[in-house]
């Protein structure tokens, strides 16, 4: 990234971005990235799950809506793989239901789709602040 | 079904047709075939009666005639067995003789007459000047002369009247003389006048030559000849005949009842039309007639109109019927253009959201400070902004279709009413906006989510708000909706300031197929639909009008029921 505005952080937050749509987690991804957001982008479920066996994230960002696999299923191998991951979901309008099963099965919250950037920024900042609080409570009731 | 709705112009009347047909055979041929069965058995024994009757009376005066006749004969006998043979020449003896005998019987007797063996009148008493008169070659005295005692047949004699004698043969041991009487013929024809029955009825004599002993009252020549046919055949004497035959001049059929007398000699002959015989009969032949036929009447008038009344029914249920099908295969189309509609608005959504987020990236990257600089920043800026807008336009355009396609979901969810009272608003806004119409809303936030087909109740607000739209579409107006909770029902008011609905209607507006639209542009349906849903809820709908103020309808959903519903799990799949 050739930006200057780029907010350096400590400890960025590490997102992972999942949607078939591959525009769509490019623009996200360059867009979070100037914000000092350390993102990894997947275009499939799949490629998601292998990419989350290899590395770490605080949260991530997943479609419901994938041609590869059910954006529920990845939830449910993602918490699988790691329970405290923060998982926002992007649902379609209409796929109330879909989102509430997500909220069931343990995802941080969930956007309609097309979303507003800076409502996504904040849902991923908040996650990632969840995601912190609950590690520290990991740490002191081990 | 289709069958019947191609058809329809035909196969109602037919149907029609066939039913009153049926209940016509089924009822009318058994009532006739009993009538006729009972009425021919009444006739049959009716017809006994008045034969055993008239036999009985022909039998009564045959035996009046007969004992009139002896005794006629008795009374000249006893004169010549009381009275010294000698006296009968003296006419003063006669002429007292007479007057004690017509004293006696009445004008029976007409006159007195001693005649010799050669038929010379020797004496005479009576109101012809008859002395001397010669009977020799008339036929009765040489029947008479033969005979002890003897009675003629009507002749007009010399008098020229009609009247028959009565004669007694007398000898004195040297001559043979006879006495004789001439019997009145009014008093003997009374006789058998008298025999009247009904009003053509009357009975006359005949002799074995054909003559008539009496004066019968009108035509009997038919009858004269059956009876003459009679003695032919030389039937018993004692025995009453009866017969039916044609009148030769009354045209009509005629009832002949003869008997004999003298003997064989005469026939009695009593005739009548039959007809007048049976009269009675044919009285209560017409009355049950009559009833049959009123009857008759009576089944057909119920049979077309119960049949009509049925086949009407029908053809309404039929219609309602067909109704429903159409209304199921809209809904199925529908449901169609809904999924379709869907699928493209979520296709649209993506593409959508990259251009959104693309504008964002410039947006983001014009902030890096080499571009501050740029003279034509303010533009790109402008542009970006509104490439966003209009983004979230394209979204919204899409969540509004996404809407609609859920409508079409019949099953029932726990919503909030209020919800989908903005929602059926939004989707008439641009139609409010033509027909002028300022729709303002008062919900109650305390609604509380309720169990709901939201299709069906977004199709009765739908319906409910475009007629109001509708009805104030020349005019403009408001339109305003309200909820509210109250006793544990939800209340949703929709009153407009349309022209109102007239008097005569309102009570018609929930029925099928009612409408005041013209023809192709209402089904009639919609109302009916509505009320149909609500009353589905289990809620009711009502209406009030003023002219020239507006209409209102409120919808009452009792929570209760509902409020039991919610308390139980949701199911989930």
């Amino acid at each position: 990234m050739k930006s200057k505005k780029t907010t350096q952080v400590k400890e960025p937050i590490r997102l992972l971005l999942v949607d078939d749509e591959e525009g769509y987690v490019n623009v996200l991804a360059n867009r979070m990235a100037l914000r000092g957001v350390d993102v990894s982008k997947s275009y499939s479920g799949s490629e998601a799950i292998r990419i989350l066996r290899k590395n770490d994230f605080d949260v991530a960002v997943l479609d419901l809506k994938m041609e590869d696999m059910d954006g529920i299923e990845v939830l449910k191998i993602f918490k699988k793989m790691d329970p405290e991951l923060m998982v926002i979901m992007l649902t379609g309008h209409g796929s109330a239901q879909a989102a509430s099963d997500g909220i069931s099965l343990g995802a941080f919250d969930y956007l309609t789709k097309p979303c507003d950037f800076k409502e996504l920024l904040d849902k991923v900042r908040k996650a990632y602040l969840e995601r912190k609080r609950l590690k520290k409570d990991d740490t002191q009731n081990p | 079904m289709i069958g019947l709705r191609t058809n329809g112009e035909t196969y109602y009347p037919s149907l029609t047709q066939k039913m009153v047909l049926i209940v016509i055979i089924v009822s009318l041929t058994p009532m006739i075939l009993v009538s006729t069965m009972i009425l021919g058995e009444f006739k049959q024994s009716y017809r006994e009666k008045v034969y055993a009757h008239l036999s009985l009376q022909i039998l009564k005066h045959k035996t009046i005639i007969d004992n009139f006749l002896t005794e006629r004969l008795n009374n000249i006998q006893y004169l010549t067995v009381s009275c010294d043979f000698e006296q009968f020449k003296d006419e003063n003896f006669l002429e007292t003789r007479l007057a004690i005998l017509q004293n006696t019987y009445g004008i029976v007797f007409e006159d007195l007459g001693l005649i010799d063996e050669h038929g010379i009148q020797v004496a005479y008493a009576g109101p012809y000047k008859l002395v001397k008169a010669e009977y020799a070659d008339a036929e009765w005295f040489n029947e008479a002369i033969n005979k002890d005692n003897y009675i003629s047949d009507v002749f007009l004699g010399l008098r020229r009247l009609p009247h028959f004698i009565v004669s007694v043969k007398i000898n004195d041991g040297e001559k043979t003389w006879l006495l004789r009487s001439t019997i009145n013929f009014t008093a003997f024809n009374d006789l058998v006048e008298n025999l009247q029955i009904g009003k053509t009825g009357f009975a006359f004599i005949v002799n074995r030559e054909g003559n008539f002993q009496t004066k019968p009252k009108s035509d009997a020549i038919t009858a004269k000849q059956l009876s003459l046919d009679l003695i032919r055949n030389d039937k018993n004497p004692d025995d009453v005949f009866i017969r039916e035959t044609f009148g030769t001049s009354v045209q009509e059929e005629i009832i002949l009842v003869t008997g004999f007398l003298k003997g064989g000699e005469w026939i009695i002959v009593f005739q009548q039309n039959l007809k007048d015989a049976l009269s009675d009969f044919q009285t209560a032949q017409n009355i049950a007639i009559l009833i049959i036929m009123s009857g008759g009447l009576v089944i057909i008038t119920m049979a077309f109109l119960l049949s009509t009344i049925t086949v009407n029914r029908i053809a309404k249920a039929d219609k309602e019927k067909e109704m429903m099908n159409q209304q199921v295969i809209e809904t199925g189309k529908l449901a169609s253009i809904g999924e379709l509609a869907a699928g493209i608005a979520h296709e649209i959504n993506n593409p959508v959201a990259i251009m959104v987020e693309e504008a964002g990236w410039v947006q983001d990257l014009l902030e890096e400070e080499e571009f501050q600089e740029s003279e034509n920043l303010e533009e790109f800026t402008r542009a970006l902004t509104q490439i966003n807008s209009q983004g979230r336009r394209c979204k919204e355009i899409t969540h509004k279709l996404l809407s609609f396609a859920r409508k079409t979901d019949s099953s029932l969810k726990e919503l909030q009413i209020n919800e989908l009272i903005e929602e059926v608003i939004n989707l008439s806004n641009q139609r409010a906006k033509y027909s002028n119409v300022r729709v303002t809303t008062s919900l109650d936030q305390n609604m509380p989510l309720i169990p709901i087909s939201s299709t069906e109740f977004q199709q009765v607000l739908l319906n409910l708000i475009n007629n109001a739209m509708d009805a104030m579409e020349k005019t403009g107006g408001e339109l305003d909706i309200d909820t509210r909770l109250q006793n544990d029902d939800i209340f949703i008011t929709l009153a407009d300031t349309g022209p109102g609905i007239p008097e005569v209607n309102l009570s018609r507006i929930f029925d099928p197929f009612f409408t005041t639209k013209p023809v192709g542009k209402g089904t009639g349906l919609g109302l009916s639909i509505c009320y149909g849903i609500v009353k589905k809820m289990g809620g009711q709908i009502d209406v009030e009008s003023v002219i020239n103020k507006g209409t209102t309808f409120t919808i009452r959903i009792p929570l209760d029921k509902k409020r039991g519903n919610t308390s139980t799990p949701k199911e989930k799949k």
